[in-house]
């Protein structure tokens, strides 16, 4: 389960990240500064509603080609001398990227951020076989000396933390001495990383757009960072998850368009690196040995399925900027590298319903996700969905619930037993009744006054009125008056 | 104009007043209002939580219920929306799709149905309070009606309105999310409730009976001096409170 992250279950999950209030700060906090900063972008776009569209069409279109892009894409790779691989399962890549630094009897590794080795978890596989491997994106990299704390957002992965807590790490682990001001922790953290840039054996970038058509590769940073790991180093891998892929760089505006204003808010964010393949004569920059691997690990299977659209995803981390379940248990919480919604939506696919049933249900179908999703992925549908196939075809939810359910289903289908039971329901919860209203819920009731007053049935239904006053009115009508 | 009320069953249950408002106020601008006697829950509880197959009989059970209906008007804008989900719920089932889509073209939230069908947008109603008001999620994003409960308050006389911080942000209740998952859901009904508190008002107006019975039901519990009204009974109102 290499995407699994924190304790097993899913309850103690929770309760460490409710818990934890440090981390609750720093969220919410983040929260309302990119929740902000996004609606303003899009504004600023103009037509927001017409460029989702677009972006929407864009990701159908190359996924149900995606056989026929990942071709091109792949050949172009080789025309211009790189190496690819495709690779089935997270082991298939991780052996794949580890010969190759075998190979190059390379020891030191530097890494741009990318959520897809995270799923594999690339970097355990490497340092087993004893590579040094080095994080170039601030927030990693803090995560990787703060003892590997695994990424708690798919863009900004050490949100979790404030800038004090960043600062203690720095101070513990690399004796740092100077402020929690993020301009000198990030100035340190720089001169730290550039050492390790020049010492590099070879670079590892993950991907946000491959280019089918020009065999080339965008990657969207706030930092720079992934230009040093692709240049830099003699041997490039890129490894991608295989639906990263647009057919044109006209479709890759689009999509960074959509990407850059709904992750952080920013017309760009401030780096956008396109490589193409291995440095051909004559050119200054680049590596001279080029490896793609594109990683599948589950995906294909989704491909046609009604949660396709779960691969459209731009990993723009919007709709988990703006969940309110999110910004109370944190990213941990979700045990997946994935987390929010997207995570709930995406965890299950890719890492079956055994360990992630419960993600689904970690949502009020408030719909501000699919809302605020540039790509408009039907999240809140999608989490509905496989609530239906863990209750119908999994058969995983548990038998209280399942008889509840049934009897519902009685009920609320007969106009008659339904009336018999609302007639019924004051008689019911008379004992659990004190003043007017109800504080100790009996069974199923009990988790819901733990935290709130329950209301009292009233004796006299709305129906009940209803049936009175029309009764009165044709009396009334009667007499004449 | 024809009638049929969707009272939900929190409405007949629990929030009768509102039903009484709803009826009173629908008859005032000159409907003629009807409750069709056999109308159950519409399944909300069920199908979100996935119980799709057993979601189906009290589907059709309303499918039929309405079936002559001209409009059918609900107090609730999830409970509305829910009838706009069957069409989806019966997925290969041509005839009961045609008969979801029925419904779901001639049910209207009430406030949805004031401004849109009966084109008021004041309702001549008086009401002294200082009060905020919380937008439903279902309400809002998946049926879609946004201004509608605001432009109408607005022009409530003696009724001063302040806008709830991040108005739009969830209450927590999320149906059976608010028993499943009871600790994330007090964590998003005391931010609500912080944000309520925040706006110093008396009254908080909803128009959806699980929000009001989440955020009151908390309310009352921490023993907070504000009273929780559906938007049916301010919109009711001719100053008698
Ligand atoms: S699901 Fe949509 S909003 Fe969420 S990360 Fe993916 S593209 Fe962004």
């Amino acid at each position: 389960m290499p995407m699994h992250i924190g304790e097993k279950e899913f309850t103690k999950r929770v309760d460490k990240g409710l818990e934890d209030d440090f981390m609750r700060g720093a969220v919410r906090s983040a929260q309302g500064r990119l929740q902000t900063n996004r609606a303003n972008a899009a504004d600023e776009l103009g037509d927001w509603e017409e460029w989702r569209s677009l972006g929407q069409e864009i990701r159908q279109h190359t996924m149900e080609n995606l056989d026929f892009y990942l071709q091109q894409l792949s050949d172009k790779i080789a025309e211009l001398g790189g190496h690819v691989y495709f690779a089935e399962t997270a082991d298939d890549a991780n052996n794949y990227v580890s010969e190759v630094i075998a190979n190059k009897n390379a020891k030191k590794i530097a890494k741009s951020k990318s959520m897809v080795t995270e799923e594999i978890a690339l970097n355990d596989i490497l340092e087993e076989n004893g590579c040094e491997v080095v994080e170039t994106d601030l927030g990693e990299y803090i995560l990787q000396i703060d003892d590997h704390d695994p990424p708690s957002h798919i863009v900004a992965p050490a949100l979790h933390k404030n800038k004090e807590q960043i600062r203690d790490v720095f101070k513990e682990k690399l004796g740092y001495t100077k402020t929690e001001k993020p301009e000198e922790l990030t100035l340190f953290a720089r001169e730290k990383l550039r050492k390790e840039f020049l010492e590099a054996d070879v670079g590892i970038t993950g991907c946000n757009f491959a280019i089918a058509e020009s065999g080339s590769f965008a990657l969207v940073t706030n930092e720079g960072n992934a230009r040093m790991v692709s240049t830099l180093p003699k041997t490039q891998i890129t490894v991608m998850g295989m639906e990263r892929i647009v057919p044109t760089w006209e479709e890759l505006d689009v999509l960074v368009s959509l990407l850059t204003r709904a992750a952080v808010g920013q017309k760009l964010t401030s780096y956008v690196t396109a490589l193409t393949g291995p440095k051909i004569e004559g050119e200054v920059d680049g590596p001279e040995e080029f490896h793609l691997v594109i990683v599948d690990n589950g995906r294909s299977k989704i491909l046609g399925t009604e949660f396709q659209e779960a691969l459209h995803c731009i990993r723009c981390a919007a709709c988990i900027n703006v969940c309110p379940v999110y910004r109370h248990v944190g990213g941990h919480a979700y045990g997946s590298i994935y987390p929010g919604p997207i995570g709930a939506v995406l965890t299950p696919l890719l890492g079956g319903y055994d360990d992630y049933k419960e993600l689904p249900y970690a949502s009020t179908l408030c719909g501000a996700c699919t809302e605020v999703c540039p790509v408009k992925i039907p999240l809140h549908e999608q989490l509905v969905k496989h609530r239906r196939n863990i209750v119908e075809e999994e058969e995983k939810s548990d038998l209280a619930e399942r008889l509840a359910m049934q009897g519902f289903s009685i009920v609320a289908g007969s106009g008659n037993l339904y009336k018999l039971a609302t007639r019924m329901a004051p008689l019911l919860v008379t004992p659990f009744v004190k003043d007017g209203s109800i504080s100790k819920g009996p069974g199923p009731v009990k988790p819901w006054t733990d935290i709130r007053e329950f209301p009292v049935p009233q004796k006299q239904r709305f129906r009940d009125w209803f049936k009175n006053r029309e009764k009165g009115g044709s009396e009334r009508a009667k007499r004449g008056n | 104009m024809k009638v049929s009320l969707f009272i939900t069953c929190l409405g007949d249950v629990f929030y009768v007043n509102a039903g009484k408002a709803t009826v009173e106020l629908l008859e005032r601008f000159g409907c003629e209002v009807d409750f069709p006697e056999t109308q159950t829950c519409c399944g909300q509880p069920a199908y979100n939580s996935g119980y799709h197959k057993k979601t189906k009989a009290a589907a059709k059970n309303m499918i039929h219920t309405f079936a002559h209906s001209e409009y059918v008007v609900s107090p609730s804008g999830s409970c509305a929306y829910m009838f706009h989900e069957y069409e989806s719920l019966f997925e290969g089932e041509p005839v009961w799709q045609e008969k979801a889509k029925k419904l779901k073209e001639k049910t209207y939230e009430l406030t949805q149905f004031l401004t849109e069908v009966l084109k008021v947008d004041n309702t001549g109603s008086e009401f002294h309070a200082k009060a905020t008001y919380h937008t439903s999620c279902h309400m809002t994003r998946l049926l879609g009606v946004k201004e509608a409960p605001l432009k109408l308050l607005s022009n409530v006389k003696g009724l001063e309105m302040v806008e709830l911080p991040n108005r739009e942000s969830c209450c927590g209740f999320g149906g059976t999310f608010s028993v499943k998952m009871p600790t994330i859901s007090e964590q998003m009904v005391d931010e609500k409730v912080e944000h309520i508190e925040e706006t110093e008002t008396e009254v908080l107006i909803g128009a959806d009976g699980g929000c009001l019975m989440n955020i009151g039901g908390r309310i009352n519990r921490k023993n907070k001096p504000i009273k929780v009204m559906h938007i049916a009974e301010i919109l009711n109102s001719r100053g008698e409170v």
